[in-house]
């Protein structure tokens, strides 16, 4: 299971890793997004899996999932949200004031 | 605070309120303000010469960094006196000729004063130091004044140019010279010169006591123009004549001979010494003399005439090293000669150089040139200053009865015992030491006698002259007639000299020697070699010069190609074009560019890391087992994530990207993480939304049109970054190193915090923490968006957007 788990980690890297170096704004965008899955199951996967039943202690059961790491994760998540969409939104304005999404076209001016 | 402490502040304190003075005080010149300050510091070092003479030093310190070892020592000695004494003599002579020069009007004199009093306390600072680190600090505010005084008239883009390159090479010498004090005080523990000394044995053991020895060198040889960084001397010539007068004769050009006289004790009596500094020497006593009979200027001529006796001043500096080799005896007597013939010619270089330097400026006032070409004839016109100037040049060329004569004489001796020396391997080369020394004297020669000739004598040429010359005044000649005749005392009377100065600084630079010696200058040898190779000097000195013409055409072809200025100018512009080359070639602007730098180093690094480390042999790692569920799953994510980059439409990408997402979810059901599902669902949807919702926006997905190269290089870089990626989860699972620290949670939820939900309870109890922070990086990002959709910079002026009517005309509509 965590072998399968690390080799789905690696292709969202992968992919991720292939849109981030594209010259589409769009494509690089979503390539974040695969990357932060990629962050997430990795996370998931470190906190050895199914050792018992969901973390809620009304169920009483003999042994429960390590909760630490979803904590992380849940934090993540929230952030990582807050991160895609002002990029978005970023990527909407600089379209809508240079009229291009392609990065090649997007360098930088004489101020660097 | 003691008053020698007093002593070097004291300037400082007096550049504050220059301004001050130049400001509310404008009817006076502001020079004569300043005028007492050089003067109440040389009286005062004239009344410690008996002192000093009877061998009592002073010595003050302040702790300034005591955990460091750095204390504000202050330390008087024959030594720090004789170069105190040139310091503040030759300043308020400097300052009292810059009264007459500079028009209070006309110039910012303020801004001049203030920089030329920076300078003499850094100065004083840097000769009365006994801690090193002070006279590092104190060296670089020399050069730092240096470089404001030479770029006085910034508006001229040659002072520009001369201070730059002054700064350059001498900073760049003074941070080797740091590195060599850190050196010494790695090897003895102490960063005063007086304790290094007394360390001694361990010092001339240590393995870095060479490397120690050439850093210090080079600032000295920088700072004290010697060959080949002699260049920044004759630039430095675009500041005004006062500033060239006293620094670049007298006083600045001399701390790298001050410091090599100060390390001496240390560094002596070694054979690399030895022939560092007599070699440099020499050839820059060589090199300068013959670049100075070439040049047209009066003072480009005086400057490489200042870098060939710096240089014979250094050289004898060397020879005399050998002395402390030889310790106690007949054979070291003979050596210490050349020590007293370098301090002698040090006093003696300041005096007449000095008055030259003033008297090039008298002649540059008066006839508005100083191009030796357009000048003659000056002698009937202005007979004060032709007297000065032919005291000032006959003492140059070694003639009698000036001091020059003297020091010349003993310099001749000087480098005749050298050759004979039997030690450093002296003997294969020895006999070029005093046929260099005696070239170099027949050009001194020839190049003094166009300064004053082609000055003063010939045809008078006034339709080449922008003013009528006539007389300086008294003010102007007086400073120059001051040194004129300290050259003829020193001259006719150098025992002046001989006990109350020379002896004591001897004895600084020999402590080892020190009561060997007896300083003894006579005047009359007897018909020694010496004499006879002063009268080969000038006979052949005068027919050369009678044959200028003839035989100048050498220079044409020697220094030209081979000019060091143009090995700087170009190694400047080859290192500003190469630097420039190099970053253009891997900052392009281009985003994708740096990604592939990052994403390399992650491969290459945490690759290599990998192969080191040996994180796979398979430990029995305590795996879960597979079910169909996560087959499927995997299989679907996997499929959905790979068909991301081959999508034509935005909308099939941006499908798959949620596909992903939502597969993502089902694994947290799977893996028992309700709450992480939940969240994952809402968030993929909100994002799925928000993208369909700015899609609309956007442009179309084009098909990349790319070369094969591009993109096989992201696919190289991409399949890289995944395998690292999952070798790295591989060797994680493989090596757990201790359990997890959530069974305290588990059972504390309830207990402590009254909460079944494990992961709300961390999220809010136990880490409420960061959550607070997640809570602000969403409304960060929510304002920023907000802010970012309302704000719209465009040219429309303000209170057009807050719909008012402009009424100025030119507005666009």
């Amino acid at each position: 299971m965590e072998i399968m788990m690390s080799i789905a980690t690696g292709v969202l890297f992968m992919v991720g890793t292939y849109l981030i170096l594209s010259r589409s704004l769009l494509r690089i965008i979503l390539g974040t997004s695969l990357i932060t899955h990629g962050v997430h199951l990795l996370l998931l996967t470190m906190s050895r899996l199914k050792t018992g039943a969901a973390p809620l202690l009304g169920q009483e059961a003999a042994a429960y999932t390590d909760p630490l790491p979803q904590a992380l994760i849940l934090t993540s998540i929230v952030i990582n949200f807050g991160v895609t969409s002002f990029f978005f939104v970023l990527a909407y304005r600089a379209y809508q004031e240079l009229g291009t999404d392609n990065m090649e076209e997007l360098r930088g001016g004489d101020d660097e | 605070m003691s008053l020698l402490h007093a002593v070097i502040l004291l300037p400082f304190a007096f550049a504050v309120i220059v301004p001050l003075l130049h400001k509310y005080i404008n009817k006076l010149h502001t020079g004569w303000f300043v005028l007492p300050v050089p003067v109440l510091l040389l009286t005062y070092f004239l009344q410690r010469i008996s002192q000093v003479q009877d061998g009592r030093v002073i010595e003050e310190s302040i702790p300034w960094i005591p955990s460091l070892n750095i204390h504000f020592t202050a330390y008087l000695d024959g030594l720090s006196l004789l170069f105190s004494l040139l310091i503040t003599g030759i300043g308020s002579l400097v300052v009292l000729y810059s009264i007459y020069y500079m028009s209070k009007d006309k110039e910012a004199i303020h801004r001049f004063y203030v920089y030329l009093l920076i300078f003499m306390g850094a100065m004083l600072g840097v000769v009365l130091s006994d801690n090193l680190i002070v006279l590092y600090g104190f060296w670089e505010l020399t050069s730092l004044s240096s470089f404001l005084l030479i770029a006085f008239w910034y508006q001229r883009e040659r002072s520009r140019y001369g201070a730059l390159k002054s700064m350059l090479i001498t900073v760049f010498g003074g941070f080797a010279m740091l590195a060599g004090f850190i050196l010494l005080y790695i090897m003895s523990g102490s960063f005063s010169v007086r304790e290094i000394i007394a360390e001694l044995g361990t010092v001339t053991e240590h393995s870095l006591f060479i490397p120690a020895m050439l850093l210090v060198l080079l600032g000295a040889f920088t700072k004290s123009a010697q060959f080949p960084f002699h260049i920044w001397l004759p630039d430095a010539m675009e500041a005004p004549t006062p500033v060239s007068a006293y620094l670049h004769s007298a006083t600045m050009v001399k701390a790298g001979i001050y410091l090599v006289a100060r390390l001496s004790p240390i560094f002596a009596g070694d054979a690399t010494w030895f022939w560092l500094v007599s070699g440099f020497g020499l050839v820059t006593l060589m090199w300068g003399s013959y670049s100075a009979v070439k040049q047209t200027d009066l003072k480009a001529i005086l400057a490489f005439s200042t870098i060939s006796q710096l240089g014979l001043i250094m050289s004898l500096l060397g020879l005399g090293s050998a002395a402390v080799y030889f310790g106690y005896g007949e054979q070291s007597a003979i050596y210490t000669g050349a020590i007293t013939a370098a301090i002698f010619h040090l006093i003696n270089h300041a005096t007449f150089k000095g008055a030259l330097f003033m008297v090039a400026g008298i002649v540059d006032h008066e006839t508005g040139t100083r191009d030796i070409r357009k000048l003659g004839g000056l002698m009937s016109l202005m007979p004060i200053t032709f007297t000065l100037a032919l005291i000032g040049t006959f003492s140059m060329a070694g003639l009698p009865p000036f001091n020059g004569f003297l020091s010349k004489e003993m310099f001749f001796t000087a480098v005749l015992k050298a050759s004979q020396l039997d030690i450093f391997n002296v003997q294969s080369v020895g006999v070029l030491i005093p046929v260099v020394a005696w070239l170099a004297s027949i050009l001194t020669f020839v190049y003094s006698m166009i300064i004053v000739f082609k000055t003063f004598t010939g045809k008078y040429q006034p339709e080449k002259l922008e003013k009528k010359p006539h007389e300086a005044p008294l003010g102007m000649l007086l400073p120059p007639a001051v040194l004129a005749s300290l050259v003829i005392v020193f001259g006719l009377f150098p025992n002046l000299l001989a006990y109350s100065i020379i002896e004591p600084a001897m004895v600084s630079i020999l402590p080892s020697l020190a009561d060997e010696f007896i300083v003894k200058i006579s005047f009359w040898h007897g018909w020694s070699t010496e004499l006879f190779m002063t009268i080969g000097v000038v006979g052949i000195g005068v027919l050369l010069y009678l044959t200028l013409q003839r035989w100048q055409k050498v220079y044409n072809v020697l220094p030209g190609k081979l000019s060091f200025n143009r090995l700087y100018d170009r190694a400047l512009s080859t290192l500003e074009n190469s630097s420039l080359r190099m970053t253009n070639s891997y900052m392009t602007g281009s985003i994708r560019h740096y990604m592939i730098y990052i994403f390399a180093f992650f491969i290459a690094v945490l690759g290599y890391l990998l192969f080191k480390l040996d994180v796979f042999n398979w430990r029995n790692a305590e795996l879960a087992e597979l079910s169909i569920y996560e087959v499927v799953l995997t299989a679907v994510l996997v499929a959905a994530t790979l068909a991301v980059p081959f999508a034509q439409k935005r909308l099939t990408a941006i499908i798959l990207v949620g596909a992903v997402g939502y597969m993502i979810v089902l694994f947290f059901v799977i893996l028992s993480a309700p709450d992480l599902a939940l969240t994952q669902m809402i968030v993929e949807t909100v994002s799925v939304t928000l993208f369909l919702l700015c899609f609309y926006h956007l442009p179309k997905l084009r098909k990349e049109i790319t070369s094969i190269p591009f993109k096989l290089t992201n696919a190289i870089i991409s399949v890289g970054v995944g395998v690292i990626v999952t070798a790295i989860a591989l060797a994680v699972t493989n090596n757990r190193l201790f359990d997890s620290i959530s069974k305290y949670y588990l059972e504390e939820s309830y207990n402590s915090a009254g909460g079944n939900n494990v992961v709300n309870v961390i999220l809010v109890d136990f880490r409420g923490f960061d959550t607070l922070l997640e809570i602000m990086v969403l409304g960060i990002a929510s304002l920023g968006i907000y802010s970012m959709i309302k704000l719209r910079h465009t040219d429309e002026p303000l209170d057009k957007r807050h719909g008012r009517t402009k009424t100025d005309k030119g507005g666009k509509a």
